[in-house]
């Protein structure tokens, strides 16, 4: 099962973040990655929750605009060249990233990356093949 | 007063009210027989009230006459309410708008030269004379702003500079090095020029420019003070409409007390917009005009939806041509950004061309002296994606959609759903925070 990530147009005036993490948090769904790509008028908030089915629910019912989008995460060692190691193989495979964001886990010494790529199968073979491991859905909703 | 004794036709613009109202009761009587020999919606409206041509004896019987709304001229659009064969027909001009909302108006060679003499009357009525440089800034095209100074100019015998609307610094260059002495615009552009003038060190007291000619969209007085002050001129406003020939309808004197309104061609007049019952001098209403000296396109009193008030005494400058006050408004929603005729349901229908959700709302203001519009649409599920890329695309193809549908420049601003206000009733779409 790929990673679903929820995707929620925010509009460029104060109280929107609030607006949505409170709405989040009222249907006790609790935030594993948080991003932001902005603009000057409107931003897109993307989010990787526990449930994301339930915050999709709450948000709509909030009228927020949201969408699921499948991206991977991949799991490196959080020293020196490893990121690089997985981007030359994304590299070598022609394979674009799209965005990606990432956050270090509680694990001592272990990073995590989401990525949004073109071809998400593609991406995963590639790295599978170069010893990249790559999370599953559940590992990371349940972290 | 140093310019009293300079008119174009003094035998038109000072003819007594006798002579005037003699010039236009024969104009109207024939102007009615050839609407109702030839334009059958007029025949139609003629024939259900009963009226026939010869009914009309007097200038006084236009009351007498069916009304006529662009709702109309877009109806029998593209020419059915013109009353001469193609063969006649020189030139043709049109409002700007989608297919739904854009009107065509036909003219003839006398039709054009009854524009250009009603647009020389206009220079001549600002001190304009034969040997004025007459620079012409309104855009050339379809739209009639520029066209219709230009053959002013012409006719008058002054010389036409048809530089056109666009490229600001060459504009003022222009003014310097060929040392223009009349200059005609939309006020806007007309300040743009003006803090152009300024920027680059220029101290307009030394240009040879000494009146402007502004027109195609309201302006306060405030703005008049402040474009004179700018450009060390005297700036007048002109007013017109393509339905009824285009600038030079009527324009301001040198005294810029009220618009002489050439009534030997177009008949004015003052109605309460809710009964139709024309309204006596002094009092707002709507202005509506009766093409009287045209042939291709005589329409018969035409509801402009401009607000304004009529004077029949006589100017000091010794015109006696009724003055109608500058317009304060209009009965409709339309938008006149700059000098452009913008309804909000024509953006509606582009927006809706493009699968977009019917909620939107319009913001024009005007920054730096030029009007600006921006176009909130709220956001669907189904156009969201997840990239910014992706978004801005959407803001820019309904850009581009407006700017070749309707000739306008707009931003577009995606917002949240749900994020404008609704209303029971009318919506408010429009939200104009110019100061005019």
């Amino acid at each position: 099962m790929q990673i679903q990530q929820l995707s929620i147009f925010v509009e460029n005036k104060s109280g929107r973040l609030a607006h949505i993490t409170e709405t989040l948090a009222a249907a006790n769904v609790d935030i594993r990655a948080i991003s932001v790509a902005d603009t000057s008028d409107f931003g897109i908030l993307r989010l990787i929750v526990d449930r994301p089915q339930d915050a999709v629910k709450a948000l709509r019912e909030a009228h927020l605009t949201v969408s699921l989008t499948s991206v991977i995460a991949i799991g490196i060692e959080d020293q020196p060249g490893a990121f690089a190691k997985a981007m030359r193989v994304l590299a070598d495979h022609s394979i674009g990233v799209e965005y990606m964001y990432a956050f270090i886990s509680r694990d001592e010494g272990r990073a995590y990356v989401i990525l949004r790529v073109e071809d998400s199968e593609k991406a995963e073979a590639a790295l599978k093949e170069n010893g990249i491991s790559l999370l599953s859905a559940e590992e990371i909703y349940g972290m | 007063m140093p310019m009293q004794g300079n008119y174009y036709e003094p035998e038109i613009e000072c003819a007594s009210r006798e002579v005037m109202r003699y010039i236009q009761s024969q104009k109207l009587m024939k102007m009615v027989q050839s609407c109702y020999d030839n334009v059958p919606l007029y025949r139609e409206r003629m024939d259900a009230i009963g009226l026939l041509p010869g009914d009309i004896r007097s200038i006084d019987d236009v009351r007498k006459l069916p009304f006529t709304t662009k709702n109309d001229l877009r109806d029998t659009y593209p020419f059915g309410m013109f009353a001469v064969p193609k063969r006649e027909l020189y030139r043709i001009h049109a409002s700007s708008g989608t297919t739904g909302k854009q009107t065509v108006v036909g003219y003839t060679k006398n039709d054009v030269d009854v524009w250009a003499r009603c647009a020389a009357r206009s220079i001549v009525g600002v001190g304009g004379t034969k040997e004025d440089f007459v620079h012409v800034s309104y855009g050339y095209g379809l739209f009639t702003g520029g066209l219709g100074l230009h053959y002013g100019a012409e006719r008058l015998g002054a010389t036409a500079i048809p530089v056109s609307s666009g490229n600001t610094k060459r504009q003022v260059q222009i003014l310097q090095d060929y040392g223009s002495d009349i200059l005609c615009c939309t006020p806007s552009y007309a300040m743009y020029i003006g803090e152009t003038v300024r920027d680059l060190g220029i101290d307009p007291h030394t240009l040879p420019l000494r009146a402007g000619i502004f027109g195609a969209e309201p302006w306060t007085e405030e703005m008049r003070r402040e474009i004179e002050r700018l450009l060390a001129i005297r700036a007048y406003d002109i007013y017109g409409l393509s339905e009824i020939a285009g600038p030079g309808v009527s324009c301001e004197c040198y005294l810029q007390n009220g618009l002489h309104v050439q009534e030997d061609m177009f008949y004015p007049e003052v109605i309460d917009p809710n009964t139709g019952e024309p309204l006596p001098d002094g009092v707002y209403g709507e202005l509506v005009f009766t093409c009287i000296g045209k042939e291709a396109l005589p329409l018969m009193r035409y509801r402009t939806r401009d607000i304004c008030k009529l004077d029949h005494s006589p100017c000091e400058c010794g015109r006696t041509l009724v003055r109608m006050s500058k317009p304060r408004g209009r009965t409709d929603d339309m938008l006149i950004i700059r000098g452009i005729n913008v309804f909000p349901s024509q953006i509606e229908s582009v927006l809706l061309e493009l699968g977009m959700d019917p909620n939107y709302q319009l913001v024009v203001d005007r920054k730096h002296n030029l009007d600006t519009l921006e176009v909130q649409v709220e956001m669907t599920e189904e156009m969201f994606s997840d990239t910014v890329r992706n978004l801005e695309n959407i803001e820019h193809r309904i850009e581009a959609a407006l700017q070749s549908t309707l000739n306008i420049v707009a931003k577009v601003r995606l917002l949240e759903p749900k994020s404008l206000p609704r209303s029971e009733g009318k919506a408010k779409r429009v939200i104009d925070n110019r100061q005019f």
